[in-house]
């Protein structure tokens, strides 16, 4: 099948992360996952980043198909049934609206800068070497160092569910790839009411 | 002279629960399938010939193959 220059978004991602590694301010980078998704949706009300520009998924494609890193086995029931896929939705959330209101403390003064970045919502891993000083506002930073933590999360949980399960097993359950599939419901609402829910 | 040949089973999707992912498009070597408004996958029915990929790629298994009028 012929390849286009947005297969290899996976680089993208790959790179991201790594970026994120070294100088955490790169993490600002990651809200173009949020905005284009959610644009395409909400203008073309489509899924066309899922569909064609997801790097994220491409990049899980690649290492546990391609490299042969997955079980390749069924997702369990649950997990694609849709009180999981809307309550995850909401966990994320709440912990991105936490993430935020941890930013404003830092930014309103009444909290210092906290150099770590937060794994599965619970582990402080140490990232101090990833911020290098400069004349941001501490509060630009603390965003950047929770918008990382949000997405190396996401990216340690599609990893183990694409081990467990199929390649791509974090798209059944991604809180994007649901918004964005709510939001097309919601555009396309006289025929997405004709089928069963 | 009748044709006793089995009709070839085709990709069915079920809509309920696909995710719209869109996996399935990508790996259709006929380009057969396609996902419709961000809501589900849809299989052209006359373009499938039932090579079952988009079954193996489908990270939510919402695919099978049925024959017509299953």
């Amino acid at each position: 099948m012929k390849k286009h220059w947005y297969d290899y978004l996976w680089v993208v991602s790959l790179t991201y992360l790594v970026l994120g590694f070294f100088n955490i301010l790169f993490a600002w980078l990651g809200l173009l996952c949020f905005f284009i998704p959610l644009l395409i949706s909400v203008i073309g009300g489509t899924k066309g980043y899922c569909n064609r520009y997801c790097g994220r998924g491409q990049l899980f494609g690649l290492v546990g198909g391609r490299f042969g890193l997955s079980r390749r086995k069924d997702v369990p029931r649950w997990m694609k049934s849709k009180a999981f896929r809307y309550g995850f939705l909401i966990f994320f959330f709440v912990m991105f609206f936490q993430m935020l209101w941890n930013t404003y403390l830092v930014l309103a003064g009444a909290q210092d800068l906290r150099q770590v970045v937060t794994l599965l919502w619970t582990f402080k891993l140490p990232w101090h070497w990833a911020y290098h000083g400069g004349a941001l506002h501490p509060g630009a930073v603390q965003f950047a160092f929770g918008f990382y933590s949000v997405m190396l999360t996401s990216t340690v949980l599609g990893f183990a569910t694409m081990l467990l399960f199929k390649p791509r097993s974090w798209c059944v359950y991604c809180p994007m790839g649901t918004m964005t599939q709510l939001i097309c419901k919601a555009k396309n609402h006289s025929v997405s009411s004709r089928e069963p829910d | 002279m009748e044709n006793n040949r089995k009709p070839r089973p085709k990709a069915w999707v079920d809509r309920s629960l696909c995710v719209a992912c869109g996996c399935c498009a990508k790996v259709c070597p006929l380009t057969a399938i396609s996902v419709f408004r961000g809501l589900w996958a849809q299989v052209d029915s006359g373009r499938c010939v039932g090579c079952g990929r988009c079954v193996k790629e489908c990270p939510a298994s919402v695919i099978e193959l049925k024959e017509a009028g299953t």
